[in-house]
This record gives C-alpha cells, sequence and structure tokens, in this order.
C-alpha cells in the first residue's frame, strides 16, 4: 500500500466519521436530557436522507404522512392527557397549534412545492423543517409517557421506536433505494488528495453544528436548563423549567442533526429505508466510547470509528462491521475496571 | 380582612392508598413566618411538596396570591412566586454555584436576575468566593445557602424551607435562621417546616404541629412554645 491510498482512505475516514460525530452528539445530548438511548437516530437520518432525495427528484417525500401520523397521535396523547388532568380547555390550544396545526402547514407546504424547480437551497430547508418536528412527536408519544422510568426501559422503548420506525420507513418511502445529486461538483486538490466539495461540506457543518451546540449547552440560559434537567429533573422544575419542554426540545435538536446528517449523505452513498440503524450504531459506537457523556470525545471517537471503518473496508472489507463494532469491546472492558459506578444522586 | 398570601384547605395528599396527609389546612399572611413542626414521617415534607406541586392533592384546594394553583403544575406556581427549597436540596451538582443560581433565576427577567444575582452574593458572601466551584464538592451548610440562593433567584413572594438545619453544624444552624429572620424583615413570607422545633418556634409567629398526616395544635407559635403537651413531646429533651 503506498501513501496516496492512506491518504485516500484517511479522506474518507474522516469525512463518514464527521457523520457518525453528529449522530453520536445527538445521541449524547437525547441521553443527557431524557436518559433515553434514542437508537432511532439512525433511521432519522435515513428519512432524512430519502426526503431530501424526493424532493430533489420532484415528488412528494413520505415523510409528509409521517409527520401527519404522528401529529395526530401526539394530539391523542395531548387531549387524553389533559382531559384526565381536566386541563383540557387550557391545553387545547396548544395541543392544537403544535400537534396539528404546525405539521398540518408543513405538509400542506410540501404538497403545494413539491415537483417545482426550486434548487437545493429550498429542498435543503425543506427536509429540516420536515424531519426536525418528528422528534418532539416521537418524544410526546413514545417517551413523554414514561419520563420517569429506568434506563432499560427507555432502551426498550427506543428499541421498539427504532422498529416501528423501519416498518414504517418501508411503507412511506418504498423498499428503493435513492440517492440525490451532489450539492456541488467542486473538486479542490491539497497536495496529493483530491477532495469534493461534498466532504467538504460534510467537514464544514459538522464542524459548525458541533461549535453550536457546545456553545448552547455552555453558555446560553436554554442550553444550562437542558444541562440542569439531566443533573436534577426535580431541581429543575423547583427552579420552573418545564421538563418536558426540556425533553421536546432535546429531541428537536436531536432530529434537526439528523436531518443535516442525512442531507450530507444523501448524495454520497444510496440509502434505503433501513440503512439508517448501521448509521446509527456506528455513532453509538462513537458515543459509547466517550461514556455518553462528553461532546468533544465523542467527536474524536467518531473520526477514530470512520477512520478505522475506512481502513477495514480496504484490507478486510468482509470484516468492515465486524471491526467496527468490535471496537467497542476494550472501551467497555476498560471503563468497567477503570470507572466505579457513580449514582445518579448528589 | 384581605386574603392571606398562601391558603391550604382541608388538604389531603395519598401514596397509592396510605393518606400521608389528611385534612390540614393553615395559611400564610404576607410578611409572616409559619411553621409546622412535628415528628420524622408526620407528613411534613409531603405537605410542602404537593404545596409545590412535585405531588398530586387528593383533596382539598391550595391558593396562592389570588390564584387558585391546586391543580397548576411546579413550574407555573414557581412564576407566580412560591418556592420550594426541598429537605434533599435538589442542586444541580455538576454544575457551577453560579449556573445553579442562573437557573434559579430561569423565570426571571434577565436584567432582574443579574440584580437579584448580587443581592443573594451580599447576602451569602461565601457563595460569591465559591461561584466558579461545582455545587457538588461543596460541604452541607454551603449547599443549604446555595439552595436558599439559587430559590431566591426566583424572587418569591412566599420561600417553603424543608428542614433547612437538617445535618448541619450548630453555629450554621444559628446562621440560617438568622437568615430566616432577615428574609422576613425584607419582606419574603416563609414557610417553615422543622424538627429542630424550639428553634422554628422562636423564629415563627404561627405554629402548627403535626402528627400521622393530621395537624393536631394550631396557634401563635409563642404560645405553643409554653404549652405542656407541646414541651413533652417536641422540646422534652432540650
Amino acid at each position: 500500500m503506498d501513501g496516496t491510498i492512506l491518504l485516500f482512505l484517511l479522506q474518507d475516514g474522516i469525512t463518514n466519521g464527521a457523520i457518525y460525530a453528529l449522530l453520536g452528539i445527538a445521541l449524547v445530548l437525547v441521553f443527557a436530557v431524557t436518559r433515553v438511548i434514542f437508537i432511532p437516530q439512525g433511521e432519522l437520518v435515513a428519512f432524512g436522507a430519502l426526503t431530501y432525495a424526493l424532493l430533489e427528484a420532484g415528488k412528494v417525500p413520505g415523510t409528509v404522512w409521517l409527520l401527519a401520523g404522528f401529529g395526530l397521535l401526539a394530539f391523542v396523547f395531548d387531549v387524553v392527557a389533559a382531559a384526565r388532568e381536566r386541563a383540557l380547555a387550557r391545553r387545547l390550544a396548544k395541543a392544537v397549534l403544535i400537534d396539528l396545526a404546525i405539521p398540518g402547514a408543513l405538509v400542506a407546504a410540501t404538497l403545494a412545492v413539491a415537483g417545482r424547480e426550486l434548487g437545493s437551497g429550498a429542498h435543503f430547508a425543506l427536509t429540516l423543517a420536515l424531519i426536525t418536528p418528528l422528534g418532539p412527536l416521537l418524544y410526546r408519544v413514545a417517551f413523554q409517557p414514561i419520563a420517569g422510568a429506568s434506563i432499560l426501559t427507555l432502551m426498550i422503548t427506543a428499541v421498539g421506536v427504532h422498529l416501528a420506525l423501519v416498518g414504517l420507513g418501508l411503507v412511506f418511502f418504498g423498499a428503493e433505494g435513492l440517492r440525490a445529486p451532489a450539492v456541488s461538483d467542486l473538486m479542490v486538490t491539497i497536495g496529493p488528495m483530491l477532495v469534493t466539495g461534498q466532504s467538504l461540506a460534510v467537514y464544514a457543518v459538522a464542524t459548525v453544528a458541533i461549535v453550536a451546540l457546545w456553545l448552547f449547552f455552555d453558555r446560553a440560559l436554554w442550553g444550562k436548563a437542558l444541562r440542569a434537567t439531566a443533573v436534577n429533573r426535580l431541581g429543575a422544575r423547583l427552579v420552573g423549567i418545564r421538563t418536558g419542554f426540556a425533553g421536546s426540545l432535546a429531541f428537536a435538536l436531536a432530529a434537526l442533526v439528523a436531518a443535516l446528517s442525512g442531507v450530507l449523505i444523501a448524495p454520497m452513498t444510496t440509502i434505503y429505508y433501513d440503512t439508517g440503524f448501521l448509521i446509527g450504531l456506528k455513532g453509538f459506537v462513537a458515543a459509547i466510547i466517550a461514556g455518553l457523556a462528553s461532546y468533544p470525545l465523542t467527536a474524536l471517537a467518531a473520526l477514530g470509528v470512520g477512520i478505522v471503518e475506512a481502513l477495514a473496508s480496504f484490507f478486510a472489507s468482509d470484516m468492515k462491521e465486524i471491526i467496527v463494532f468490535m471496537l467497542i469491546i476494550p472501551v467497555l472492558l476498560w471503563r468497567s475496571l477503570k470507572h466505579t459506578h457513580v449514582e445518579e444522586e448528589d | 380582612m384581605s386574603e392571606p398570601l398562601l391558603e391550604i384547605a382541608s388538604v389531603a395528599v395519598a401514596y397509592g392508598k396510605v393518606r400521608a396527609v389528611r385534612g390540614v389546612s393553615l395559611s400564610v399572611g404576607g410578611g409572616e413566618i409559619v411553621t409546622v413542626i412535628g415528628a420524622n414521617g408526620a407528613g411534613k415534607s409531603t405537605l410542602l411538596n404537593a404545596t409545590m406541586g412535585a405531588l398530586p392533592l387528593a383533596e382539598g384546594a391550595i391558593r396562592f396570591a389570588g390564584h387558585d394553583v391546586g391543580r397548576l403544575g411546579v413550574e407555573e406556581r414557581v412564576a407566580l412566586g412560591l418556592c420550594l427549597v426541598p429537605e434533599r436540596r435538589e442542586l444541580f451538582s455538576t454544575m457551577t454555584v453560579e449556573d445553579n443560581l442562573v437557573l434559579g433565576g430561569f423565570r426571571v427577567p434577565r436584567a432582574v436576575a443579574r440584580d437579584t444575582m448580587a443581592e443573594v452574593y451580599d447576602r451569602f458572601p461565601r457563595l460569591k468566593e465559591r461561584r466558579d466551584q461545582l455545587a457538588g464538592t461543596m460541604s452541607g451548610g454551603e449547599r443549604q445557602m446555595l439552595a436558599m440562593g439559587r430559590a431566591l433567584m426566583s424572587r418569591p413572594k412566599l420561600l417553603m424551607l424543608d428542614e433547612p438545619s437538617l445535618g448541619l453544624a450548630p453555629r450554621i444552624v444559628a446562621d440560617i435562621f438568622r437568615i430566616v429572620a432577615d428574609l422576613r424583615a425584607s419582606g419574603v413570607s416563609i414557610l417553615l417546616v422543622e424538627q429542630n422545633a424550639r428553634a422554628a418556634l422562636a423564629a415563627a409567629d404561627h405554629a402548627h404541629v403535626m402528627e400521622l398526616g393530621e395537624a393536631i395544635v394550631s396557634g401563635p407559635a409563642a404560645e405553643l412554645a409554653r404549652d405542656d403537651r407541646i414541651i413533652r413531646s417536641y422540646l422534652g429533651f432540650h
């Protein structure tokens, strides 16, 4: 093997690693606020990619029906919960707005513009707008009713949501794989390397997203409120943070990051309705290596995962996935030996 | 006569089928200190948690500052000016002292929060010294001060303190009660739950004694402090 191949593999690994970093960071974010290990994050990435590819192809993406369906479901949940607490009059307007009006408007807008030549920028924005509300709606339907349950219960629920979404993905997107056209034909030569515009876009978006999230959690009052909710739920309620809203916000951010990743990978590889799971698992490996706690460590670990995967696919392509997932074993061993169990209490 | 700030009427709170609080009524007027004393397990903390909205009411009504708050969420009660410093403090242990205070002011406008933080630092200079330290690394007394500081950040009309002296050294307990008196002087009403009955009765205007979930004796704190039964049951060992 010569240096050029190595450089090529490294570049490939870093590009994939940047996508895994976005995934891993979303997982850490959701876990920190809600203690949910959000396995379906990969599905949201795949749905983002498929939505973007379909919009680019001038079709109406099945995402609209998914969004409308989850909106209706969340509405039923909200109405029943409000009726039980005898607060229907107070909460009905809000439920109509969030569960029906906003998804409805997005569906209407998509139906109106699909098939017209709007350009990639508009399709990109529309994809973000369609995928992001899926996060809070999923949270409302699947996780908020059991927000106080154990991490294991929440994880089993997450597996259930993952399986449901894969099935719904087949129904709404079909079994056919899709690929979007590249954002630009730009090619940059850096030394012996040829870097595509797509890769540059991936690096730029991943870096900006990670820095923005870091600033949000470190500086913004709402970012601190999300962290506080993660540290002490009762304490957060006592200072007036609505913890249900904190969960919704975390899921919205995760879905936004998923939509971003989806749009970024749509032109790089063919995406099927069930592709998300493998991508998601690699982000999960990175998040686990970082202990589901640190954003910068997750990003670094994700780059490592990407590079290992690229090298493995060159040297032992049959064993590629096995090698990547085996990374997790020494890390878990090391963690279990080094760390004593820390209680959640203060 | 004007309506009291907080009015708890015939309240019952249940854990499943067990009624931990039954038929308790009490009120706190503006600028008043009211204390609820009683043995461990009498239902004092349950009463405070239900008043804050952290536990649902099985029966009865709670009015605060002219609103029926019995069905409102904790967050909405905070916004009305009700605030609880819980027995377990419930601080954000992996965040700094300053971030804990900033979050205490989550519901108030930014400028008000900034001024209030200066006041809190004046009242608790210790917190100012330790502003960049993680809350979880502080001593018990400092944590109680931080919990009170965080509560004051929300500019409460009524502060509910659940066992503020629990597990603290006598000198720090004296500090805490001095601060409680200061707070009342600055116009904050206080509902104080204590096992340290002697100190609580000395600080309060009004007192209620709870036993097995019911309020068995109520009256001016000074009178209760002289009541033979109270002395025998709650002050006897001093």
